[in-house]
C-alpha cells in the first residue's frame, strides 16, 4: 500500500472497510510520511502510541461490523483545538507542552465517528496571521514552492493536505484562516455558518468570528468531515446554534432542482461582487477565477453582477473587533495557573509583564495592544462601537446581495502565495491580504475555497464561494459539481 | 418630613448621604457559568472545573437558576425585568481572577429600578434601586501559610452574585442598617440567598458622603465589604465623623475605596481614584444577550411566596394586629408561619403575638436559636394560650407551663398543668374559705380598706393568691373579695 497517502477520505475509508488496508496500516504509513516531510513544517507534534491505539480501536469497530465514512480514517488537527494526549499549544510558546484535560467538541465528534488523530498541525500563533510565519515554533512551507508561505493561519493544515501528509484535516477560520491557505495550497476548505461547529475546546482568538471547518482534497471529503464535526453543543458553547445536525453530503452529485445531469447547476445565480474583481486583485488570480466561472456557466449557472459596497471597510472593522476580543481572551495567559511563567520576577506585576512578554510573539502582542487601545475609556465609542455598527451594515449588504443571487463567488485571496519573509516587516500589508475573506467572516456566513487553477509560477488559485446562512450543503453541492468536471483539486505539487 | 425632624438627622450641621451596593450570593446548586458546585467550605480548588479555571478552550454557559433568582428579586422589589440584558467583560488582572476578566452586566442589567420599603421606628422609608445585575464572583487569594508566597483558591470563582445598587437615598447610619436588614430579609425570604454574612453570602458596600443641606452631593468614599450590621453602623458613623472633620479642617475629600477595621473602629483608604483601573468593558462575545420572555417571568411569579410587606399588611387586616407586631412577626417566613398557626389554633391572635414576641423570642435569643429550632411548636403554644384564655391557668402559671414545655418536661399542655399542679382554682366555695381565712387573719388590713385605703385591697388580693398557691383566678378573687368587703 505504498500509494495509500494519495487517497482521499472516501477512498481510504472504503479501503479500510473492505479490509484492503487497516486503520493501523494507514496511520503508520501516514505518520512515516509526515515525519519524512517534516521539513515542510506541517506538524507540531505526534503521539504515535496514542495514534496507533486509536487506529487499533477503529479496526476493532470495523471487525465488529461497524461501518462509517470516517471509521479508521487518520486525520490531523490544527493546534488550536485542545486534544488530550497531545500538547495543545495554539502555535505559541505561551502554551508549550500544555496538556488539556479534555478534548475540543470538534475533536471529540470526529473521534466518535472513528477518525484517528495523526498529530497536531502548525499554525500562526493563536491563529493570528495569514502566512504561518507567526508560529512560535517554525514556519510551514508551501509544497508548491517551498520558498513560499502556505498561507495562514491554518497553514500547517493546508500543507498537510497538499503534500498528502493527511487525507483531510481540521482548520479554524476567524478572518479567512481556512479559505486563504486552502487557496494558496490547492486545497478545498469550508468555514461553515458561525455557530455551526462548537467552539468549545478551540483556543479562542476572536470569539464572535472563530469557526472550525474541514480542509481536504475535495468538496465531498469536506462534506463528510463537516457532517461529523458540526452540530449543536449548547451545554458547552452559548454561541453554538441550536439546530439539529445535518448531512452535508445530501445534495452532492444530484442536480439542482429543475436542472439536468448535463447542466446540474441550471438556475443557479452566481453573484460576482464588483469589489472583488477590481485593481486590488492580481491579474493571474483574476484570470484563473474567470476561467472557473466560465466552467460554472457551462454547468448551467448564470453570472450576475452584484456589489458589496463596504468590502474595503471590512479591513478596519475586522482589525478593531478581532484584536479587541483577542486582548480580553488572551488575558487568561498570565503565568498564574497554566502556560508560561517567567523564571524570575520581582513582584506580581513584573511576573505578568515578563511572562506575557516572553510567552507571546510580536504579532500577538501587537494585536493585544491594538485591542486594549480600542476598548479603552474614551476610545470605545469611536472604535469598537463604530466597528460593530459597520459590521451590521456589512452583514446587511450580503442580505441585499442574496436577493439577486444564490451564491457569491470571487477570489479567495488577491494574490497567490508570497515568498517567506516578504511581508514579515509590514503587518499592514498582511492585513490587506485578507480583504476578500473578511466580509463573510464579519457577517458570519459560510464560505469556502475551491481549487480553480494556477497563476504565475504555477501557484494555486482558489475560487471563493460564499453562501447565505445554513447554506453549507448547497455550497458543497456547487463546489462538488465543479469538481466533477475539473481536475484542479486532484493536482498535487511535484514530488508529493 | 418636617423641618424639625430633618434638622435632627443632621450631624454637626451636615447631611449624610449614603448609597448601597450589595453583593448577594445566589443560592444556586451550581455556578453561574459552569456546572461546578457552589457549596461553601470545601478543600481549596476542589469545586472548580475547567471553566472556572479558565482553561484554554472553555466557554461560559448561563445557569438558568441564577436568572430565576434575579427575576424573583425584581418581582419582590417592583423592578422592571429587562426582556433583554447584556453580559459584559470587566477586564483586569488579578491572580484569583482566572480569565483576566469578570463576566458582569454593565450597560443593560437584568433588573432595573424598584424600591425597598421599611420602617425606621414608626416612620416608613423607601430607598430606590438603580439596578441589580448578575455577575460571577472571583476566587480567593490566601496569603497565610505559604511562606511569602500566595495561594489561590478558585472554589468561589464563578459563584453567582446579584449586585444590588441603590440611589443615594439613605440619610443616616441607622437608616442604612434598617435598609440592609430589610434587603437581607427579602433576599432570604424569597430564597435567593442564604444571607450568611460571615461566609460572605451578603456583602454590603456603602458609598458615604456629607454635605451642608441644599448643597450639591459631596465627594464619596466607598466602604467595602461590610459583613455585619453592627460594623456597618460603626463604620458609617466613623466615616461620617472623619469626613466632617476633614471638611471642617479645610481639607478636600478624595474619592477613595476604604476598609473598616473592627479592631480599631476606623476606616482606612485602600486605593484612591487615581489608581482606578480602566476596566475596558465590552459585551461578552461568548454570551448572547440574556432574553427573558414574559412567560418565564409569569412562571417565576407563580412560585413566589407572599412577601413580608404584603404579609404584614394582611396580618394587620386579618388579625387586627398593630403595625409594630405585624412587622416584627414577618422577620422570616418561619416566624410568620409560627404566628399564623398559633393565632388560628388558639383563636387569640394578639395574645399569640405577645407571647411570640415576648416569651418565645426571649428564650430563642437566650439560646441563640432560630424559630425553626424552637422546642415548643406553634400548635403547643396555641394549646397553652387556650388554657390561659379559658381560665384553666393564669398568665403567670402559663409562663411556668412554658418553662416546662421548653425544657422538654412533657409535650402535652394539659398533662404539664396537672403534673405541676398549676390549674387555677375555679371552685367558688374553696376560694371563699381561703378569703375568709385571709380576712380573719388580717383584720387590721380589712379595717384600713374600709377606712378608705384602696392600697390595702391589692395587698389582700396578693395574700389570697399566695394562700391559694397561685391557683386562684385573680379576677374571681377580686370579685369575691370586693363583695365580702362590701
Amino acid at each position: 500500500m505504498s500509494d495509500l497517502h494519495q487517497w482521499g477520505v472516501a477512498e481510504l475509508a472504503a479501503a479500510i472497510a473492505d479490509k484492503k488496508t487497516s486503520s493501523v496500516e494507514a496511520a503508520q504509513a501516514l505518520l512515516a510520511r509526515a515525519r519524512q516531510h517534516q521539513n515542510l513544517g506541517a506538524y507540531l507534534s505526534f503521539n504515535e502510541d496514542l495514534t496507533l491505539a486509536q487506529a487499533k480501536a477503529a479496526d476493532a469497530r470495523i471487525a465488529a461490523g461497524e461501518r462509517g465514512p470516517l471509521l479508521g480514517v487518520p486525520l490531523a488537527h490544527k493546534d488550536i483545538f485542545v486534544t488530550q494526549g497531545f500538547p495543545s499549544t495554539a502555535g505559541s510558546k505561551m502554551l508549550q507542552g500544555y496538556q488539556s484535560p479534555f478534548d475540543a467538541t470538534v475533536v471529540a465528534n470526529l473521534a466518535k465517528a472513528g477518525a484517528v488523530t495523526l498529530g497536531k498541525l502548525n499554525c500562526d500563533e493563536f491563529a493570528m496571521g495569514g502566512s504561518n510565519e507567526n508560529s512560535a515554533y517554525f514556519v510551514a512551507r508551501n509544497p508548491w514552492d517551498t520558498a513560499r508561505v502556505p498561507g495562514g493561519s491554518s497553514g500547517g493544515s493546508a500543507v498537510a493536505v497538499a503534500a498528502r501528509l493527511a487525507p483531510a484535516v481540521t482548520g479554524t477560520d476567524t478572518g479567512g484562516s481556512i479559505r486563504q491557505p486552502a487557496s494558496f495550497c490547492n486545497v478545498t476548505g469550508i468555514k461553515p455558518t458561525y455557530g455551526r461547529c462548537s467552539r468549545y475546546g478551540m483556543i479562542a482568538f476572536a470569539s464572535s468570528l472563530d469557526q472550525a471547518g474541514p480542509m481536504a482534497r475535495s468538496a465531498a471529503d469536506c462534506a463528510t468531515l463537516l457532517t461529523a464535526m458540526a452540530g449543536p453543543d449548547i451545554d458547552r458553547d452559548s454561541t453554538s446554534l441550536d439546530h439539529p445536525a445535518e448531512d452535508y453530503s445530501r445534495l452532492l452529485g444530484s442536480p439542482r432542482e429543475g436542472a439536468s445531469a448535463a447542466q446540474p447547476l441550471k438556475g443557479l445565480r452566481i453573484g460576482l461582487p464588483k469589489e472583488f474583481f477590481g485593481e486590488g486583485c492580481a491579474p493571474d488570480v483574476l484570470a484563473a477565477v474567470r476561467g472557473a466561472l466560465a466552467e460554472y456557466e457551462k454547468l448551467g449557472a448564470t453570472l450576475v453582477d452584484i456589489s458589496l459596497p463596504r468590502t474595503e471597510l471590512s479591513i478596519p472593522v475586522y482589525y478593531i473587533i478581532a484584536p479587541a476580543e483577542a486582548s480580553s481572551n488572551l488575558s487568561r495567559f498570565d503565568g498564574v495557573k497554566f502556560g508560561h511563567r517567567a523564571a524570575q520576577y520581582e513582584d506580581l506585576l513584573d511576573m505578568y509583564k515578563k511572562s506575557r512578554s516572553e510567552g507571546f510573539g510580536p504579532e500577538v502582542q501587537r494585536r493585544i495592544m491594538i485591542g486594549t487601545y480600542v476598548l479603552s475609556h474614551g476610545y470605545y465609542d469611536a472604535y469598537y462601537l463604530k466597528a460593530q455598527q459597520i459590521r451590521r451594515l456589512i452583514a446587511q449588504d450580503f442580505q441585499d446581495a442574496f436577493a439577486q443571487c444564490d451564491v457569491i463567488a470571487g477570489p479567495a485571496a488577491p494574490t497567490t502565495a508570497w515568498k517567506i519573509g516578504d511581508k514579515t516587516d509590514d503587518p499592514v500589508a498582511n492585513y490587506l491580504a485578507d480583504i476578500f475573506t473578511l466580509p463573510a467572516s464579519l457577517a458570519g456566513l459560510p464560505g469556502m475555497s475551491v481549487p480553480a487553477g494556477f497563476g504565475a509560477g504555477h501557484l494555486p488559485v482558489g475560487l471563493q464561494l460564499i453562501g447565505n446562512y445554513f447554506q453549507e450543503a448547497a455550497l458543497l453541492q456547487t463546489a462538488h459539481a465543479f469538481q466533477q468536471t475539473t481536475d484542479w483539486h486532484f493536482q498535487s505539487p511535484e514530488g508529493f | 418630613m418636617s423641618d424639625k425632624k430633618k434638622a435632627s438627622l443632621l450631624v454637626q450641621g451636615y447631611e449624610v448621604v449614603i448609597g448601597f451596593e450589595t453583593h448577594a450570593q445566589l443560592a444556586t446548586q451550581s455556578k453561574i457559568f459552569s456546572r461546578a458546585p457552589t457549596a461553601f467550605g470545601a478543600e481549596p480548588n476542589t469545586q472548580a472545573c475547567a471553566v472556572d479555571l479558565a482553561l484554554p478552550g472553555t466557554l461560559p454557559v448561563m445557569n438558568r437558576e441564577a436568572v430565576a433568582c434575579a427575576i424573583r428579586l425584581g418581582l419582590a422589589l417592583g423592578s422592571h425585568i429587562a426582556e433583554q440584558s447584556v453580559f459584559a467583560r470587566k477586564n483586569y488582572f488579578y491572580p484569583d481572577l482566572p480569565k483576566g476578566y469578570q463576566i458582569s452586566q454593565f450597560e443593560i442589567p437584568v433588573v432595573q429600578g424598584g424600591e425597598v420599603s421599611f420602617y425606621l421606628g414608626d416612620e416608613k422609608k423607601s430607598v430606590r434601586l438603580v439596578r441589580a445585575h448578575l455577575e460571577e464572583d472571583a476566587g480567593k487569594s490566601l496569603h497565610e501559610d505559604f511562606h511569602g508566597l500566595s495561594g489561590i483558591d478558585l472554589n468561589r470563582a464563578g459563584t453567582p452574585l446579584l449586585e444590588i445598587v441603590t440611589e443615594p437615598d439613605i440619610r443616616s447610619s441607622a437608616e442604612a442598617v434598617a435598609y440592609a436588614k430589610e434587603l437581607h430579609k427579602i433576599v432570604t425570604w424569597i430564597g435567593i440567598c442564604d444571607g450568611n454574612m460571615q461566609e460572605g453570602s451578603f456583602r454590603c458596600d456603602a458609598n458615604v458622603s456629607v454635605r451642608k443641606p441644599g448643597e450639591p452631593l459631596g465627594t464619596r468614599r466607598e466602604i467595602k465589604n461590610l459583613n455585619s450590621f453592627k460594623f456597618m453602623q460603626q463604620a458609617i458613623d466613623y466615616e461620617v465623623r472623619w469626613q466632617i472633620e476633614q471638611i471642617e479642617d479645610g481639607l478636600a475629600i478624595q474619592q477613595a475605596t476604604v476598609l473598616f477595621d473592627p479592631d480599631t473602629g476606623e476606616t482606612r483608604a485602600m486605593r484612591t481614584k487615581e489608581d482606578a483601573a480602566d476596566y475596558r468593558y465590552f459585551p461578552d462575545p461568548d454570551l448572547p444577550p440574556l432574553v427573558i420572555e414574559r412567560s418565564w417571568v409569569d412562571e417565576v411569579k407563580a412560585s413566589m411566596p407572599e412577601l413580608p410587606r404584603q404579609m404584614a399588611e394582611r396580618l394587620v387586616a386579618d388579625y387586627g394586629l398593630p403595625e409594630y407586631d405585624a412587622t416584627t412577626l414577618t422577620q422570616s417566613p418561619a416566624m410568620a408561619a409560627y404566628f399564623e398557626t398559633a393565632a388560628k389554633a388558639s383563636g387569640q391572635p394578639k395574645m399569640a403575638s405577645n407571647w411570640i414576641m415576648g416569651e418565645v423570642s426571649r428564650r430563642l435569643n437566650n439560646e441563640e436559636k432560630d424559630i425553626a429550632q424552637a422546642p415548643v411548636n406553634a400548635a403547643t403554644l396555641a394549646a397553652l394560650l387556650k388554657r390561659i384564655s379559658d381560665g384553666t391557668v393564669s398568665n403567670n402559671a402559663g409562663k411556668q407551663v412554658m418553662d416546662a414545655l421548653w425544657a422538654g418536661e412533657g409535650q402535652d399542655v394539659d398533662a404539664v398543668i396537672e403534673a405541676k399542679g398549676l390549674r387555677q382554682m375555679n371552685d367558688a366555695g374553696a376560694l371563699e374559705t381561703i378569703i375568709d381565712e385571709v380576712m380573719a387573719a388580717n383584720a387590721p388590713m380589712v379595717e384600713q380598706f374600709r377606712a378608705g385605703k384602696d392600697k390595702a385591697f391589692n395587698a389582700l388580693v396578693g395574700l389570697v393568691m399566695k394562700a391559694s398557691k397561685g391557683k386562684a383566678n385573680p379576677q374571681q378573687v377580686n370579685d369575691v373579695l370586693r363583695q365580702k368587703l362590701g
